[in-house]
């Protein structure tokens, strides 16, 4: 895989992008209702002034080449409910808070995940396959509002070790990662046990137990790389999905994040900010599947990108 | 003085639907330098055998009732682990059937070559990586240094199981344990890797215990041959007495159905009928069914031992064939 091989890979984003952004914004303003619309009766001509302030009384096409104008220079245009704030500022204010919370939360996930995993798949079929087994598929069912609030009960009420709200002290961020990372540690937990089941059965680990290496040596040298794969390419969607998808968590813990943008941008046809959160979605899951695929070819030398 | 020694060895996979008996009391030696073969047809246990004293089985389901496997006199079953493991890969090498997926696609082939040399001997890396190289070279492999940072999936099947053979002998081991190592490869392939076992066998001096269903392999390669059917050893002698005064009925049915090049054949007699159930096996001779020299004690019990000379023996109630 060279240099070619990334500039290919990039280069195909752009026309990717601009068909999102075309669906996105064409999408959002047939959806019924607009952002001024309300149950109280806005006087006719505020809201003439209202569009006329964001351009919406131009054509609809011509409107959509304005924003590719201004995506163009990275300005993603200002919100139509939060007045004086633009869509950068939205972001720029609510990502990092976004990007912390969910990288805490994938290093509970892979933590928990792959420990859990790896004893299950050393001790198959035992009570420490069993317990961890069961605990991932609550994991897998459970939802976010259900995990949070029992997490703030026991930790927040009862024990008192751990504040139940807000994003200020480093004791804020356990909780709120907790509940996130649970389904994904659920997830990656199975994915793991399977991986290194299916590798466990492999031929070549036979000859690397015959050449005379101990289970751990096998573990660490033989087994890890293959039997991880399976969460490697879970990793690209589901980190992507962690960063932006959090808004139940940071609903329950009343975190900034980005993920309430992202909820009541749609609901209250925010309409720049919906492309806003949408393309930076979009961005990130490219992004991320990318950096998966590099990992990829490192992890195995078989697979190879022309 | 035997360098491994087979006696009564039993091995039986527990089951959910019972208890398969894969290995049923087989007994014999390996000399020092001595090629044996081990002949049978797929499922007489010669693999399973192998690989259960060296603990290469899941067990469970393995579970070795009773026998001894002695390695210079010691005891292999009744060794602890990290003890055994010392023996296995250094002193008993083994090579396998399928060498497209006995190497790890993920490591490179060095890092592969090196391990035994840095785990038995205690060599440093760049000692091993220097010893792994001229170990290619032996085994054929031009471009030694090229080979070692490739990986796997870039070499062809032959190569592979040259490589295998490579890394199994690097720490210049006593026994090595060769199961059915050609039945992968195409014939030319097949005959140069004998070749090369052969060859590197004349320079170490190790014992070969060579298994294949192959009697023109075995032909080829051993001194002695044991022949095996459902977990029990038929009969077992040196190789020219066994091709030429086979004492055994499934010896004799077993040579008949291989193919001749000397010969116009119409059709390749076959031995009729199936291996039996493992599962379900009499207290009598398990080719009981397929046999066409069948007496009524041969359904009861299973024969003795019948020495036919010091290095001739068979396990049949029917002595003229």
């Amino acid at each position: 895989m060279g240099l070619t091989y990334i500039l290919k890979r990039l280069l195909v984003m752009i026309p990717v992008f601009l068909l999102v952004v075309t669906l996105v914004f064409f999408m959002i303003r047939f959806a019924p209702g607009g952002p001024f619309s309300s149950e109280k009766k806005v006087p006719a001509q505020v809201l003439k002034n209202l569009e006329a302030k964001y351009h919406m009384d131009e054509p609809l096409f011509q409107q959509y080449l304005r924003y590719l104008g201004d995506l163009s220079r990275f300005d993603l245009g200002p919100s139509f409910k939060h007045s004086n704030r633009t869509v950068n500022e939205i972001i720029a204010e609510a990502l990092p808070v976004s990007m912390e919370l969910g990288l805490i939360s994938l290093f509970w996930a892979l933590l928990i995940g792959i420990s859990a995993g790896g004893l299950a798949a050393l001790k198959p079929n035992s009570l420490y396959d069993y317990i961890p087994m069961s605990l991932s598929i609550m994991g897998i069912c459970l939802p976010t509002f259900v995990v949070g609030p029992v997490l703030v009960l026991i930790f927040g009420l009862w024990l008192g070790w751990l504040p139940v709200a807000g994003w200020n002290s480093w004791q804020d961020r356990v909780l709120p990662s907790l509940t996130l990372g649970f389904a994904y540690a659920a997830y990656i937990s199975r994915l793991t046990r399977g991986g290194f089941m299916e590798i466990r059965h492999q031929d070549f680990i036979r000859t690397a137990r015959a050449k005379g290496l101990s289970e751990k040596q096998i573990l660490i040298k033989h087994a890890l790389r293959g039997g991880i794969l399976p969460v490697v390419s879970y990793l690209g969607p589901a980190l992507a999905g962690i960063i932006t998808g959090a808004l139940v968590t940071e609903t329950i813990f009343n975190i900034p994040g980005l993920g309430r943008f992202f909820i009541e941008s749609a609901l209250n046809r925010d309409y720049t900010v919906v492309m806003g959160t949408s393309l930076l979605y979009f961005s990130l899951i490219f992004l991320c599947n990318f950096l998966v695929d590099i990992v990829y070819v490192i992890l195995d030398p078989r697979v190879r990108y022309e | 003085m035997a360098i491994l020694e087979i006696k009564n060895l039993q091995a039986h996979f527990h089951t959910r639907k019972g208890i398969v008996k894969a290995v049923n009391g087989i007994s014999y030696s390996l000399e020092p330098g001595q090629t044996l073969g081990i002949v049978g047809e797929s499922g007489s246990g010669k693999s399973v055998s192998q690989l259960s004293y060296l603990r290469l089985l899941p067990s469970p389901p393995l579970r070795i009732p009773q026998g001894q496997v002695l390695y210079r006199g010691q005891d292999l079953l009744t060794l602890p682990e990290d003890k055994l493991r010392a023996i296995r890969g250094h002193k008993i090498s083994m090579i396998f059937q399928e060498p497209m997926t006995s190497l790890n696609p993920y490591l490179t082939i060095g890092s592969q070559l090196i391990e035994p040399l840095m785990i038995h001997l205690g060599q440093s890396k760049k000692v091993a990586w220097k010893e792994a190289c001229d170990a290619l070279t032996r085994v054929g492999i031009g471009e030694a240094d090229k080979a070692m940072k490739s990986y796997p999936h870039e070499f062809s099947g032959g190569m592979r199981q040259r490589v295998m053979i490579a890394m199994a002998l690097t720490t210049r081991p006593e026994v090595l344990i060769a199961d059915e190592p050609t039945t992968a490869l195409d014939v030319t392939v097949q005959a140069q890797i004998l070749e090369l076992l052969k060859k590197l066998q004349k320079e170490t001096g190790m014992a070969i215990l060579l298994i294949t269903h192959d009697l023109g392999v075995i032909a080829g390669m051993a001194d002695k041959v044991v022949v095996m059917y459902a977990g029990r050893v038929f009969e077992e002698g040196p190789v020219e007495t066994l091709f030429e005064k086979s004492a055994h009925p499934y010896t004799k049915a077993l040579l008949k159905s291989t193919p001749r090049m000397d010969q116009l054949q119409e059709q390749i007699p076959v031995i009729g009928g199936t291996i039996p159930d493992l599962s379900q096996l009499s207290s009598g001779c398990p080719f009981y069914d397929r046999c066409s020299y069948k007496k009524d004690i041969c359904q009861e019990t299973f024969p003795l031992e019948r020495k036919l000379s010091s290095s001739h023996h068979t396990f049949c109630h029917v002595e003229e064939l």
